[in-house]
């Protein structure tokens, strides 16, 4: 017994000591990862972005976080006293964290359906562009108007002035991955 | 939906319901929301990539044209061999100007207009209303007989002559005056900004920071524009030199190409006065004594006061460094910024090669024509075009206090949102072409400056249809068309790639992990890119995450022209078509296309050593008599190079190729 108990005890580190090997080469794999999506918009390549692009970094990387998530990210990553601009520094642990935790998943495709049909609680298969104009610019989280026409100006069906939102789905998931 | 939701609908609903169902809308709205702006971030950073990608391999073209300065210089060397065969060809390359002094007479008045031209006529002394006549003429697509170009032309240059190095400027609260970047030959969005902004005039004051001309495709309809306006309002349009403003960029970038394709006829002589117009145009523009307009940048040698007194018209070319003259001290060699060094023997000259700043001078100007801003402190050699330098903030505050400035304006960069502020507000980047690399790659902008206040940015974007298409249909065209161009960049060095490769995949599995495919990548290309993001385009990847690294090989591949020719020197010949399309231009001086095949073959060898590809003058000869379909001993070059093109097997829409200007 106490044999393979201090066997399994060895055997246990070995397999800890290769679980974490296996997580710095992921966790290097991730620095460069955060490092080219932060390069892109760092113009100046001085290691600092404008904290408006942040959002945009964070959700090219693959996650979700909802506005007030990202508010509390940006306060994580920003100096004592915030300049308008991150720096690399402080962001990439941060990141590292949310990327190893696989926080802010994005939404799947059937819960994305499920909050149209939400929605559209008459089951007609289509939200009217007035009615998408409602609760995306009154509820949760409100889009801006910028935000508002990008939307519509790809999800609406010009002829009859409303979204089909299952075809704009599936055109949409295709375009994302 | 619940049947319980189901059943309270119509009914007089109690609050708590309401709230359930409100909260759910709440829950629901959010989701979207939620989804709908990380998809849209998505989108904005595929599209930042591509501009990326579009960015990176423009500034590498860029090095690669200024390395042909390299390569001419290296020419002189085996100048007694050049000058036996073609004396014509030294001339032409450090071209002296005293032929057409006294031609303009002489050839512009032989030049009929017929009464059959339709286009627009210009009256000389020009007034505004021929500034009206053009931008009227040219919404209607029409072409300027090449009699009032040239008439033009001359008008420009005998005025240019007489302004100094740097025009100063005042601005007054009632007259403030608008600084536009680089156009590069997009007519509608000069039209866009006349538009907005109205047309030059006494009361409205402009500045044109340079590179009016290349790639676009109205060049000289730009540049008509601007001169005739100038000749109205010499006092009211300013115009400074961008470094396209140059005849030998114009042969890599396109204008050369529309100036003879819209003029048969007169189309050499138009370039040949152009070459000499450039030479005048003013380096820069100095407003209220605080504010500096140049086109690229500065670096931390930058003597305003040498620069105010040089003889500009001298700067001929970026690619035409000044040569030391007999009798000067070869020690200082000179030196250019990529590193290479000339050393240029004895040389005779006929005293037209005096005609040339000195060393120092020509690299002042090179510095303010291609110079970028960054953020890294100090001045250090940009790389990636290969001239000029890149300059820290700390070189912008050291330059700016010397001479007593409060800002730099500059162009030269493609801005996403036309235009950006750096160095703590010091230096404004301005840029006027929107959609410079693709449709809806980015907007442009232009300035306008008053007295004490600060200044105002206006953007704006053409689009082709009234309806602009959905953000992710632009970004889909730009992105594949960023990607095609760095595929074919791939494909002009996959032999190198596959080695390096190779040299990685001990196993010869014919995979890599994403690291080592990244960084094969990035070494042999010379590209600072994103690679991990971009490798889906590129590559397939296994179910482990392993790149399979022959599979970007498998759906492109040059087109040969000859079958028996060997694979290298197709993409050796592919890799350098820009610049042995110059070589070849500048050869052939009556600009008929066709080049002798000695011509031909002494260019690839002197071009061979040089570069030190190590093609067998054999197999250029064979290719050469292949090429030479009706053995009349004379090669149509435009032909040779059209063969070279990339045929993507996927793309239906396949084109040749779309760098060739």
């Amino acid at each position: 017994m106490r044999v393979r108990c201090s066997l399994l005890r060895v055997w246990g580190q070995v397999v800890v000591l290769e679980g974490l090997l296996e997580e710095e080469i992921i966790v290097a794999e991730y620095h460069k990862k955060i490092k080219d999506a932060f390069e892109v918009f760092d113009h100046e390549a001085n290691n600092t972005v404008d904290v408006r692009e942040i959002g945009t970094i964070i959700r090219s990387l693959g996650c979700c976080p909802s506005e007030g998530e990202l508010h509390d990210l940006i306060a994580e990553v920003e100096e004592e006293e915030p300049t308008g601009y991150i720096r690399f520094e402080k962001f990439l642990p941060v990141m590292t964290e949310v990327l190893l935790e696989r926080r802010y998943r994005p939404i799947p495709e059937d819960t994305l359906l499920r909050a149209f049909e939400v929605l559209d609680p008459s089951k007609r298969g289509f939200l009217t562009k007035e009615e998408l104009i409602k609760y995306m610019t009154e509820e949760g989280e409100p889009f801006s108007q910028e935000e508002m026409e990008e939307m519509l100006s790809a999800a609406i069906d010009p002829e009859s002035n409303s979204i089909h939102y299952k075809d704009y789905i599936a055109m949409m998931v295709v375009d994302d991955s | 939906m619940s049947t319980h939701d189901l059943e309270d609908m119509g009914c007089g609903t109690s609050s708590s319901t309401k709230d359930r169902k409100s909260e759910k809308a709440l829950k629901a709205a959010l989701v979207i929301q939620n989804w709908y702006r990380g998809y849209s971030a998505r989108l904005k950073a595929r599209q930042r990539y591509a501009l990326t990608i579009f960015q990176s391999i423009e500034y590498a073209d860029e090095q690669g044209q200024l390395q042909l300065s390299n390569f001419f210089s290296f020419m002189l060397e085996n100048y007694t061999h050049i000058h036996e065969k073609d004396p014509e060809l030294v001339a032409r390359l450090f071209g002296s100007t005293l032929q057409d002094c006294k031609d303009r007479q002489e050839y512009v008045s032989c030049i009929d207009v017929p009464d059959s031209y339709n286009g627009p006529r210009l009256q000389f002394p020009l007034t505004f209303t021929d500034i009206d006549i053009l931008v009227e003429a040219f919404k209607q697509q029409q072409i300027l007989h090449a009699r009032y170009v040239l008439e033009v032309l001359f008008e420009t240059k005998k005025v240019l002559k007489h302004m100094p190095n740097f025009t100063h400027v005042k601005t007054s609260p009632s007259k403030e005056i608008t600084i536009c970047g680089d156009l590069h030959g997009k007519l509608d969005d000069l039209f866009l900004i006349f538009y907005k902004n109205g047309l030059p005039s006494g009361g409205n004051s402009y500045i044109f920071n340079g590179d009016f001309v290349d790639r676009g495709k109205h060049s000289i309809e730009i540049l008509m524009i601007l001169f005739v306006s100038f000749l109205v309002y010499p006092n009211d349009l300013h115009l400074n030199r961008g470094n396209h403003e140059d005849f030998m960029m114009n042969l890599r970038y396109g204008f050369t190409k529309e100036i003879l394709h819209k003029y048969k006829m007169h189309g050499k002589k138009i370039l040949q006065i152009l070459e000499d117009v450039y030479t005048w145009l003013p380096i820069g523009t100095i407003i209220d004594n605080e504010i500096l307009v140049i086109h690229g940048g500065i670096s931390e040698s930058t003597d305003l006061n040498l620069l105010h007194h040089i003889e500009r018209n001298k700067m001929k070319s970026v690619l035409m460094p000044p040569i030391p003259l007999d009798g000067e001290d070869h020690d200082t060699d000179l030196k250019t910024k990529v590193g290479a060094t000339i050393i240029p023997r004895e040389v005779k000259t006929n005293g037209s090669l005096s005609e040339q700043l000195t060393k120092h001078e020509w690299e002042q100007v090179i510095d303010i024509l291609w110079s970028d801003p960054r953020g890294k402190r100090g001045c250090y050699p940009n790389t990636s075009r290969g001239g000029g330098c890149y300059f820290g903030p700390d070189i912008t505050s050291k330059v700016l206090n010397k001479y007593q400035l409060k800002m730099l304006i500059r162009s030269h960069e493609c801005k996403p949102e036309g235009y950006e502020i750096c160095h703590d507000g010091k230096v404004v980047t301005v840029f006027s072409a929107s959609n410079y690399y693709e449709e809806g790659s980015n907007r442009g902008a232009y300035i306008k400056l008053c007295c004490d206040m600060t200044p105002r940015f206006f953007q704006y974007q053409v689009t082709r249809t009234t309806c602009s298409r959905p953000l992710y249909q632009r970004v889909n065209a730009i992105e594949s068309s960023a990607i095609r161009i760095l595929k074919e960049r791939m494909i002009s060095r996959k032999t190198d790639l596959i080695r390096a490769f190779q040299l990685q995949d001990r196993s010869k599995s014919g995979k890599l992990s994403m690291g080592q495919w990244a960084f094969s990548m990035e070494n042999i290309l010379g590209l600072n890119l994103p690679w991990r993001s971009l490798s889906s385009h590129l590559v397939t990847t296994d179910k482990n995450g392993n790149i399979n690294y022959m599979s970007s090989f498998q759906d492109i591949h040059i087109q040969k022209p000859v079958k028996e020719a060997q694979s290298t020197l197709i993409e050796t010949l592919y890799r350098y078509r820009s610049d042995l399309q110059i070589i070849f231009n500048v050869i052939d001086s009556d600009h008929s296309g066709l080049i002798s095949m000695e011509e031909f073959r002494a260019m690839w060898k002197l071009f061979n050593s040089h570069y030190s590809i190590h093609i067998d003058d054999f197999q250029v000869d064979e290719l050469a008599e292949r090429m030479d379909l009706n053995k009349d001993g004379s090669i149509d070059f435009n032909e040779f190079l059209k063969a070279f093109y990339v045929v993507h097997k996927l793309d239906k829409l396949s084109k040749s190729d779309g760098n060739l200007p």
